[in-house]
């Protein structure tokens, strides 16, 4: 059986900058997969070219043995998968709720009730602001917005770019609490971030993504205690 | 430290247009009214047609304002989508009319013409998005801006060698002749017509746009694109979609004019249309009840404003200065508050 998500050779171009120098990498059914890097090491492109936003110009993304790199973004969320970009992208001039309303666009005639809730249970906060507009949230709740937009998608893989990006140390505990339930729950989790500690303690595996290229990848305990990722991305000297 | 900022001799120009056009409303005015020029009822039904005339740039406006929404782009070939319109619908009024259909059914007959107007503009303006727009969504924005007028030319010197360069006249219906009596004042029915008919269709569009999938989908297109695309919103089609409603509302816009003027033409597109563009500036591009209330403004403005100010200083003719007075309001709007009425200061 082939990979749920497999990328083969892709490069990926923003105008002349090569974004992506040839990344490859799989993802299987049911895991939790991280791709760490530090800034602009091309994590949130890598995401967005599985999503279709951004097209490679070299290579393949194979998403249950279809491909993706020549679909419209829509039809790739049709297939189950959903994104959550950074927070700062929830839609500012809609109300919580709408955004989540949004979350289920591509699944229309659907009774949302019983996912709102269930979003409104993981996310207690958002229950209460559900009202507002999501541009006067402040950014933790943005980024639960975010994160539960996704969610209403009912995705079989979720992409998570940064979920835990100006959040508290807290909260993010929680939020990585939550992706580890969503993903006992049945859904694979492909988690952008730069927070390495939190990532590769969820994580099952990772890829260590710099300047373009994938330099590392084990499974998330041997990243861990690998020497050159505690030195460049847990802060050890 | 205290910060003292320098005032530089645009401010103090800035300044200076501010006192003189405040000086010349307070003056004018009072002069005009002191006067005595009008009378009361005078004032009253060129208040009326203000708000007629007005609901007809609203309805254009829109247009402007749903596009700048999705894609931050002036559509200056708008005008001629709602010219289209508007001539399209003369062929079949001047068909009913002269069958006598529209005098025997006029419910229906005027039915039947608005809605071929609202369909031959949504088209021209699907046509328009799809050939002179789609193909330069990455370019830069003054590329788009080009072509649109150079869209606007190729649309309305088509209607022009097709249709010939003569005012046409609309066939007036019976039933809209003369006055209703609401509240014990008179009214010309056109306008209630009109000014209905707009309230309905602007009800109905904000309605869509806040309560509907699509509408949804088009606020969040407006806000994001590419986050948009994320929640499985189909951006083209989406996009597509709303250059149709801004085509249904300048065609419905074009039947409206022709029924407060009684005349349509190939070039009737230009004045409206930019003026339409002025309402939707006024009341805050890329908002809708802005662009409403812009379109009232304007058409009162227009109405109201050169009897008002300009008669009392001895004008002659004021009302062959309402274009003046139209576009004095863009300037001035366009130097002290650009983001309009409604609309939040710009800052990408």
């Amino acid at each position: 059986m082939a990979h749920m998500l497999q990328l083969d050779d892709v490069h990926t171009y923003y105008g002349n900058i090569h974004a992506l120098k040839g990344v490859s990498l799989e993802v299987e059914r049911g895991e939790i997969v991280t791709l760490i890097g530090s800034n602009g090491a091309g994590k949130s492109t890598t995401l967005r070219t599985i999503s279709a936003i951004q097209r490679p110009r070299e290579g393949r993304v194979l998403f249950e043995d279809r491909e993706l790199q020549q679909m419209p973004p829509h039809d790739v969320v049709k297939l189950g998968i959903a994104q959550a970009p950074e927070g700062r992208h929830v839609f500012a001039r809609m109300s919580v709720y709408e955004n989540l309303q949004m979350g289920a666009f591509s699944r229309p005639g659907v009774s949302i009730t019983a996912d709102v809730a269930r979003v409104y249970d993981l996310f207690p906060r958002l229950k209460e602001r559900r009202t507002q507009k999501a541009g006067t949230l402040s950014g933790g709740e943005q980024q639960m917005l975010a994160i539960a937009r996704a969610l209403m998608a009912h995705p079989v893989l979720l992409l998570l770019d940064e979920p835990s990006m100006g959040l508290s140390p807290i909260l993010t505990e929680q939020i990585f609490a939550i992706i580890a339930d969503i993903n006992a729950q049945g859904t694979t989790v492909l988690l952008v971030e730069q927070n390495a500690q939190m990532a590769l303690n969820v994580a099952h595996r990772g890829y260590v993504l710099q300047t373009g290229r994938i330099i590392l990848s084990d499974t998330a305990a041997n990243l861990a205690a690998n020497q050159q990722v505690r030195q460049a991305y847990l802060g050890e000297i | 430290m205290r910060r003292i900022r320098r005032v530089s001799l645009v401010d103090i120009i800035l300044l200076a247009i501010r006192v003189v056009v405040a000086i010349g409303v307070v003056i004018g005015t009072y002069a005009t009214l002191s006067a005595g020029k009008l009378t009361w009822e005078q004032w009253r039904d060129l208040l009326i047609f203000g708000v007629a005339q007005g609901s007809v740039y609203a309805l254009i406006a829109l247009g402007y304002t749903l596009v700048y929404g999705v894609l931050l782009m002036i559509n200056f070939a708008h005008g001629d989508v709602f010219m289209f319109g508007g001539m399209t619908a003369f062929f079949v009024a001047d068909a009913l009319g002269s069958s006598g259909f529209l005098d025997a059914n006029p419910i229906v007959g005027m039915a039947i013409v608005l809605v071929v107007a609202m369909v031959s503009s949504a088209a021209v303006a699907i046509l328009l998005e799809r050939i002179a727009y789609r193909p330069l969504r990455r370019a830069p924005r003054l590329v788009p801006l080009i072509t649109a007028i150079g869209a606007s030319l190729f649309i309305s010197n088509s209607v022009r060698g097709l249709y010939g360069e003569q005012v046409k006249a609309y066939p007036q219906l019976k039933i809209l002749v003369g006055k209703f009596e609401i509240f014990g004042v008179g009214i010309l029915k056109t306008h209630v017509v009109v000014i209905v008919s707009a309230l309905v269709i602007m009800a109905a569009l904000y309605w869509f746009v806040e309560k509907t999938r699509t509408g949804r989908a088009m606020r969040a297109i407006s806000e994001d694109k590419d986050t948009a695309a994320l929640m499985g919103i189909n951006v083209d089609r989406t996009i597509s979609i709303t250059f149709a409603v801004g085509g249904m509302l300048a065609g419905a816009a074009g039947v409206l004019y022709a029924i407060v003027f009684n005349q349509v033409h190939w070039f009737m597109g230009f004045l409206p249309g930019i003026k339409a563009f002025t309402a939707a500036v006024l009341g805050g591009i890329g908002n809708i009840i802005g662009a409403m209330l812009g379109g009232l403004t304007l058409g009162v403005l227009e109405s109201i404003g050169p009897n008002l100010l300009l008669s009392g200083l001895g004008v002659p003719s004021p009302n062959q200065l309402r274009d003046v007075v139209a576009f004095s309001v863009l300037v001035l709007v366009l130097i002290f508050r650009p983001y309009g009425i409604l609309g939040r200061p710009e800052n990408r």
